[in-house]
């Protein structure tokens, strides 16, 4: 291949596209997989041979329509029941932007799978079926979301072929959705009325809802400003592993790799080091490319410091004058995922924290949230399966965490039971003690 | 104070930067991790991560094959040169020696495919494996599309979709009693015209037949397949020469090339970005078992 090709293909490669993460959200059947399928056939994202799949077992079944949801619900048991179960990924590009899609299950067995999906998302769309309005699981939905801070919502009222497309409809509950997202936590929320059946407001804008003025949805995808999302004043480096090269050519080297979870770091910055305090000044920030004159986040690179002192796995590079709190009392909003056994006072866990383990034992329980009222419940005792309490946890050695309205990286941790190995809670830092 | 539109990274970087974090997270948390190397374009790219996640250190792990002994020649040449060029340790888990051991039978359609998955597992249960790199990505199949990065196994080494782990943020779960072990993905979030990108930006070379040549193929449920020592032609089908290329490289028995003039780099990422078929569904033969096939394959230890 010629020199010049291949610098051809680098400058095609090199524009920055940036990435937009978002998740589907809201009660079962509601319409989130015919969305997602909606959008990647309008789109012309679809492979003839997908297609050509979903349109043979849709006919197969007697379907009267192409069923676009199965072009997510992949799994042989999602089939048989016509349902979402987990997530499913799918990615497409238009010449804005690139989208990596987390389409989720409504069902309420399935929240864990949800919370999954939306944990990484910058933008969430939850769709209400215009027939049925809010229901628990569209309220349960929207809470989560608010809860993992997903900085951009947007309302999706879906089905509007079925009522007439009806601005009043539309209207209702757009107001009462709007009624209940103010008592959240909502940076950002955007409402449009939709058909993900027929395609009406999904790439371009519907005839048969003149009434509406706003954009489509793929028009507000590709638009909603996501870069002043990113925390880029608090410098925070988890170690995640050391490099040190077992080599007679490269001798003496000791660097500390980790992802940047915020913050901006460069050669010659001063830096602490935590939970030891010291200080050091940064030598210089490299990946395998060569030495980079700034880290940023997501970027995955290799600090090197200007003193020898220990660090390992589990520690923290900031600044000196602006440093996560090092604590073993945390206060928590805790969601609970295991059908088995509830969070109990008194509990002992394991827990995983940036790049740091710890063992945690649940102190209290301030209270159980009732997602309807977003009633407080200061009599309840534990946690079961998909409920969400405020949790107060004593651990082994101390985290290095921010609030998570903060910091969606040093303020977010799972809970593992000790047993059965599996993830059982998610966990959002509030407060640290 | 900083402007966040001067600290942008193209998405390529952020799937880069996606993957070397989950290699570093691996080696820092698991006994035992080794790379599947089948010298296919998704594992050659992880290989690449791998290098770039801990130099200036070597890979501090073993890669493995498993050879279904249908193979293109050159892509075990190609196999063999990258391991020696990089000092690793390769471990080849055989099925043609798992077959005259007795520990598999031959399919009726002579598909390796079905076979391999036992002697997989076998070799991971062998040197103790607990955390195997694979390459495969969601955009790949329907049940790919449902996997999580930090894939759990039972001993059995079966995937259960209908009770995966919940996996948030970048918090990875591997924890996992002796004899379990965890799949990772850390091309999950790569498209097949993400991996194109890369290794035009990092000029990986690749086996030869992943660009256009000239090869004497036969037509096959609408397929192109090479005529070679695994593939004759049956009655009714011709023999022709054709321009083609290999989107994807797994068994040599079931593998089908695409007609292509795309002999470099960005002609193919060109050819990608056109084309309408998914690599799997212009190339495997073994995913026309069923709809299903994929799920069912993985529910039982293949990756
Ligand atoms: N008339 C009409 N039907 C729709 C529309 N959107 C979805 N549907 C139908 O509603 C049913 C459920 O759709 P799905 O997309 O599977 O719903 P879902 O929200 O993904 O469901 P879960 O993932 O199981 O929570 C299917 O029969 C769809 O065809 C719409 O805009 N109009
Ligand atoms: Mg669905």
């Amino acid at each position: 291949m010629s020199v010049e090709a291949l610098a051809q293909a680098d400058s095609e490669t090199a524009r920055p596209m940036d990435l937009l993460r978002f998740a589907t959200a809201g009660s079962v059947d509601d319409g989130k997989s015919t969305l997602i399928g909606r959008l990647l056939y309008d789109t012309k994202s679809l492979f003839t041979d997908q297609l050509a799949a979903v349109e043979a077992v849709s006919a197969a079944r007697g379907d009267e329509y192409t069923n676009l949801a199965l072009l997510t619900d992949g799994l042989r048991a999602e089939r048989e029941q016509g349902i979402t179960i987990d997530v499913a990924y799918r990615y497409f590009a238009t010449p804005r932007r690139k989208f990596i899609i987390a389409d989720t299950p409504g069902h309420i067995q399935y929240t864990r799978n949800m919370v999954t999906g939306a944990s990484t998302a910058d933008l969430a769309l939850i769709l209400v079926d215009a027939r049925k309005g809010l229901v628990e699981q569209s309220r349960r939905h929207a809470f989560l979301c608010s809860l993992l801070r997903v900085p951009h919502l947007v309302l999706c009222v879906n089905k509007m072929d079925l009522v007439d497309w009806s601005e009043e409809v539309f209207e209702r509950i757009s107001d009462e959705f709007t009624a209940f997202a103010a008592k959240l936590d909502v940076p950002d929320l955007t409402v449009v009325p939709i058909s993900a059946l027929k395609g009406d407001n999904i790439v371009s804008r519907s005839e048969n809802m003149p009434w509406y003025e706003g954009p489509s949805l793929l028009h507000h995808l590709e638009r909603v400003h996501i870069a002043s999302d990113r925390n880029l004043v608090d410098v925070r480096f988890p170690v995640q592993y050391v490099i040190r090269p077992q080599s007679t050519t490269v001798t003496d080297y000791r660097g500390y790799a980790g992802q940047v979870a915020s913050g901006v770091l460069k050669p010659g910055d001063e830096v602490m080091v935590l939970p030891s305090g010291f200080t050091s000044r940064i030598a210089s920030v490299e990946t395998a490319d060569g030495p980079v004159a700034e880290a940023f986040p997501p970027m995955s690179v290799t600090v090197r410091l200007t003193d020898e002192i220990d660090i390992s796995r589990g520690d923290l590079i900031c600044r000196p004058n602006n440093a996560p709190a090092v604590a073993q009392d945390i206060e928590a909003m805790v969601c609970w995922m295991d059908e088995t056994r509830p969070l109990q006072i008194g509990g002992k866990y394991a827990i995983k924290h940036t790049t740091r383990s710890a063992r945690a034992i649940v102190r209290g329980l301030h209270y159980r949230l009732d997602i309807n009222s977003l009633h407080r419940d200061d009599a309840a005792g534990e946690l079961k399966l998909n409920e969400i309490g405020r949790v107060r946890l004593r651990t082994t050695v101390p985290l290095l965490a921010d609030e998570y309205r903060r910091n969606r990286t040093t303020g977010g941790f799972v809970i593992i039971d000790e047993a059965t190995n599996r993830t059982v809670g998610a966990g959002m830092i509030v407060e640290m003690g | 104070m900083t402007s966040p539109a001067a600290y942008q990274v193209s998405h390529l970087d952020a799937l880069e930067a996606e993957s070397i974090f989950v290699m570093r997270e691996v080696v820092a948390e698991m006994e035992r991790p080794v790379l599947l190397f089948s010298g296919g374009k998704d594992s050659i790219v992880m290989l690449r991560l791998a290098q770039k996640a801990f130099a200036p250190a070597n890979i501090p792990f073993p890669v493995m094959h498993v050879d279904t002994g249908h193979n293109f020649p050159e892509v075990i040449e190609y196999r063999d040169q990258r391991v020696a060029e990089l000092g690793l340790h390769l471990i080849v888990a055989s099925v043609p020696e798992a077959l005259a051991a007795g520990l598999v039978r031959e399919s009726a359609d002579g598909m390796r495919n079905r076979i391999q998955t036992p002697v997989l597992l076998d070799a991971v249960e062998k040197h103790r494996f607990d955390a195997l790199f694979g390459g495969a990505r969601r955009d790949e199949e329907k049940a790919r599309a449902k996997e999580r990065v930090f894939s759990f196994r039972d001993e059995f080494g079966q995937w259960d979709p209908k009770n995966q782990r919940p996996e948030l943020w970048s918090l990875y779960n591997g924890r996992h009693h002796p004899g379990e072990s965890i799949r990772v993905f850390p091309l999950s979030n790569w498209t097949e015209l993400d991996v194109w990108h890369y290794i035009a930006r990092e000029r990986i070379p690749l086996p030869s037949i992943y660009y256009a040549h000239e090869r004497e193929v036969i037509e096959r449920d609408g397929m192109l397949y090479a005529v070679n020592e695994f593939i004759r032609p049956k009655a009714g089908e011709e023999r022709f020469k054709a321009q083609v290329r290999y989107r994807t490289v797994g068994d040599a028995s079931c593998t089908a090339a695409v007609r292509s003039d795309a002999d470099t780099v960005e002609k193919v990422i060109e050819e990608v970005a056109a084309t309408r078929i998914t690599e799997r569904g212009a190339t495997r033969g073994d995913d026309r078992v069923s709809e299903a096939a994929m799920e069912d394959r993985k529910r039982e230890g293949y990756f």
